[in-house]
């Protein structure tokens, strides 16, 4: 194999980022935990305006979101792209600007958000100056990615970089069409959009996030660490082509399932579900490709923690992304909309997918990173998925058990056509199951814990001479 | 929408439906390679180049079939209104239009008989009170008796009169509470005074001088609308300050701050949304049990 004469790579901005990947994790997960504690005890705000729910909830998406899930994706698109082109980062200034300056939006956004300053756009709640920010770290993050794959030795590209770079790309062109607007102060804008309009770029963008940063380049992430954690081949080059092409097309669509029943024009509302319905295939190419991959080594699942965290996440992926289309449904939709069924199928995703396969990918990497053979602890490896996976399914069932049940709550009609039951006894209904779901984000933040425990203590371990497929960067 | 931008959304709708088929077919055709790997390595990774697994494909083909004939069906292509000429309008209308046919007659059989002797039907209150939870509880709570800015309705304490031509009229038109804000007149010190005196009207103890002070301020500023002794105005919706009941809260620092800023109320008017049959049981409701609770 090529590993002998390798270039040396830049592992510096990848370590920084695995470091504060585990960090924002466990920040943006607890802020949730609270607010999840907050929708069972209100009083658990203290009055106090900045820890309001309505001002931690854009905080809590925020953190997880771009804080933790940005980092992973940077970490390790920068981690596989050097590795499968062969080629160091084409800028380490550059690499060390995104690092830095990402770290600062980040910083800003958990000053701002609980202050109150907003937007108002969900998922893009940042102000104007924190949005041109985050353009220039954009660019940057671009440059350096797509410079390294220029630089690469080999003719064709891998299909993880395909991946990362159409997140790369489409975060792009989403951030700028989403966030124009007339700055009135240094703290406040107004949209470039108005009404309807608005709402529809709003969802455009949400969901493409939902898309191209949670799926995208997440998908990159699967197409580098299953197959490196499994030793074996991906399982069908085909399958990753139809997928990634299909995918990405029909994603742009879907946005208007977010709009169903609304002032948006039928004929959007329609196009919305039917791209909806026809990305379930594209999806599930994903999936089939990641989990098919493991076919000749599934006994290394009963004994490889990091396996199972990635293969787990796969099937959460498969799961909501079969979920999601169902719900883009319009007559599911109009059970479903703005229920808690909604909040368990975005953890469902965020969690079971996101978190585990970026969990698994920073257990495999970090070692690599620090000059270890393997994590401090693998039965800690090992604690950590138990406690998550109890934690996720936890999550998920209790919201699509609340989700449903104030569906058809909302809905029931007496026999003389009034409804049955006011809004606030469909409040009082859900309490055992906010109680569950607060449960459930508890044991998910428990597990970051011992991730972190165990992350410090591979870092602070001896050195071991051996370990290296990853060579000391030069600074 | 003008027919270009309609053409545009056909045309992109059908380069992505028929797009999904041609790489559907492409990469079905593509050369097997068996058991061998494409022969790509990128860092020690190989790459198998297995078929399309067929239920997946079946699956991909059903999603795209079916979307085609939802399009031809309901709304989607343009301008085009689909076979059904399904809107979510017409839908609407259809469905409120039945429900008004099963349940109309149910409510309107109640219209005629006037609101005091509904008390005694318990069919008529138990929906009078079903439309009060779904439709106003938001504001005056389950129980109906309100919170800070949304008045209490169970205690026979009414802003604009209890009768029960009064609450039709208020649940008819709706009511606008306007009360202005007196900070740009009087200054913190004045406003300190008038706190006083108002305090002092519902027999609370406040310092001598203050009160004095305030009720002048009080005669010049405030009279028009709470009147002389302070009693409110009905007609204007204007509270009784000699009381204990407080629609925003009645503690020294909120009445400062009502006197300060103004406060302004809106009751929505509610013809529209319930029609006269409903608006007649609701105020029954009101009415009969805010008189049964008041007794206790």
């Amino acid at each position: 194999m090529t590993e002998t004469n390798t270039p040396s790579y830049n592992y510096t901005v990848v370590r920084q980022f695995a470091v504060m990947t585990v960090i924002w994790g466990i920040v943006g997960m607890a802020v949730g935990v609270l607010i999840a504690a907050q929708l069972l005890w209100p009083a658990l705000n203290f009055d106090i305006p900045w820890l309001t729910f309505s001002r931690l909830r854009p905080l809590h998406t925020n953190a997880v979101i771009f804080a933790f899930g940005g980092c992973a994706l940077m970490c390790t698109s920068f981690y596989v792209v050097q590795r499968t082109c062969q080629a160091r980062l084409f800028s380490d200034f550059l690499a060390s600007f995104v690092f830095w300056g990402w770290q600062l939006v980040i910083v800003l956004a958990a000053i701002s958000l609980p202050l109150g300053y907003t937007s108002g756009k969900e998922y893009a709640e940042l102000e104007w100056p924190i949005d041109i920010l985050i353009t220039l770290v954009w660019v940057a993050y671009a440059i350096v990615f797509f410079g390294t794959v220029m630089k690469r030795k080999s003719a064709h590209i891998y299909v993880a970089n395909w991946f990362y770079g159409a997140f790369i790309l489409t975060v792009a062109v989403l951030h700028l069409v989403n966030s124009a607007a007339v700055p009135l102060t240094l703290t406040k804008s107004y949209s470039a959009y108005a009404g309807a309009v608005d709402a529809m770029v709003q969802w455009w963008y949400g969901h493409n996030a939902v898309g191209f940063f949670l799926t995208a380049g997440f998908l990159g992430m699967m197409y580098y660490y299953v197959p490196k954690q499994a030793g074996r081949p991906v399982y069908s080059y085909r399958l990753s082509i139809v997928h990634f092409w299909a995918l990405i097309a029909v994603y742009m669509w879907a946005g208007p399932h977010h709009l169903h029943y609304t002032a948006l024009p039928d004929w959007a509302q329609s196009l919305g579900m039917i791209f909806s319905l026809i990305l379930l295939a594209p999806s599930w190419g994903g999936m089939i490709n990641g989990i098919m991959t493991l076919s000749g080594a599934w006994h290394k699942l009963r004994t490889d923690p990091i396996l199972k965290f990635l293969i787990v996440s796969l099937s959460f992926y498969g799961m909501s992304t079969f979920e999601g289309p169902m719900m883009a449904i319009k007559t599911v939709n109009a059970l479903s909309h703005y229920t808690e069924w909604t909040i368990g199928h975005v953890h469902s995703g965020a969690l079971g997918w996101v978190a585990f396969i970026s969990i698994g990918a920073m257990y495999y990497m970090l070692p690599r990173m620090f000059g270890q053979t393997q994590m401090y602890s693998i039965k800690l490896i090992n604690w950590h998925f138990w406690i998550a996976t109890v934690g996720v399914v936890l999550y998920i069932a209790a919201m699509w058990i609340a989700g449903v049940m104030e569906g058809l709550m909302w809905r029931a009609f007496n026999d003389d056509g009034t409804l049955t039951y006011s809004f606030v006894q469909s409040l009082e209904a859900k309490r055992p199951y906010y109680a569950i779901r607060l449960f459930g984000g508890f044991l998910f933040l428990g597990g970051m814990f011992l991730m972190a425990y165990n992350m410090f203590k591979t870092m602070s371990a001896p050195k071991q001479e051996k370990a290296s497929d990853a060579k000391p960067a030069i600074a | 929408m003008t027919e270009f931008w309609s053409w545009w959304i056909i045309v992109i709708v059908a380069i992505m439906i028929v797009g999904s088929f041609v790489i559907l077919h492409l990469t079905r055709k593509m050369e097997d390679n068996g058991e061998d790997t494409t022969g790509h390595v990128y860092d020690g990774i190989e790459e198998y180049n297995n078929p399309l697994p067929k239920w997946w494909l079946n699956m991909f083909y059903i999603t795209l079939v079916f979307s085609i004939g939802y399009l031809v069906l309901y709304p989607g292509l343009g301008n085009y209104e689909g076979y059904f000429n399904w809107t979510q309008e017409n839908a609407w209308e259809k469905e409120v239009a039945a429900a008004e046919e099963q349940y109309g007659p149910i409510f309107a059989q109640y219209l005629n008989t006037p609101i005091p002797s509904l008390g005694s039907n318990q069919e008529a209150m138990d929906m009078g009170k079903r439309i009060f939870l779904n439709y106003c509880a938001a504001c005056h709570g389950s129980f109906a008796t309100g919170t800070p800015g949304y008045p209490n309705l169970m205690d026979d304490d009414w802003l604009y009169g209890g009768s029960p031509e009064t609450i039709k009229t208020t649940l008819i038109n709706g009511r606008q509470g306007m009360m202005p804000g007196f900070g740009e007149q009087l200054n913190e010190e004045q406003i300190t005074f008038v706190t006083s005196y108002v305090t002092s009207l519902s027999g609370r103890d406040a310092p001598e001088k203050e009160v004095a002070e305030g009720k002048e301020l009080y005669q010049m500023n405030c009279v028009a609308c709470h009147g002389a002794d302070g009693k409110g105005n009905q007609q204007l919706g204007a509270p009784n300050l000699t009381d204990s009941t407080w629609l925003y809260g009645g503690s020294r620092k909120v009445i400062a701050r009502t006197i300060r800023n103004g406060r302004q109320g809106n009751m929505p008017a509610h013809q529209e949304i319930l029609g006269d049959a409903k608006l007649h049981l609701v105020a029954a409701w009101v009415y009969n049990t805010s008189k049964e609770q008041s007794k206790q």
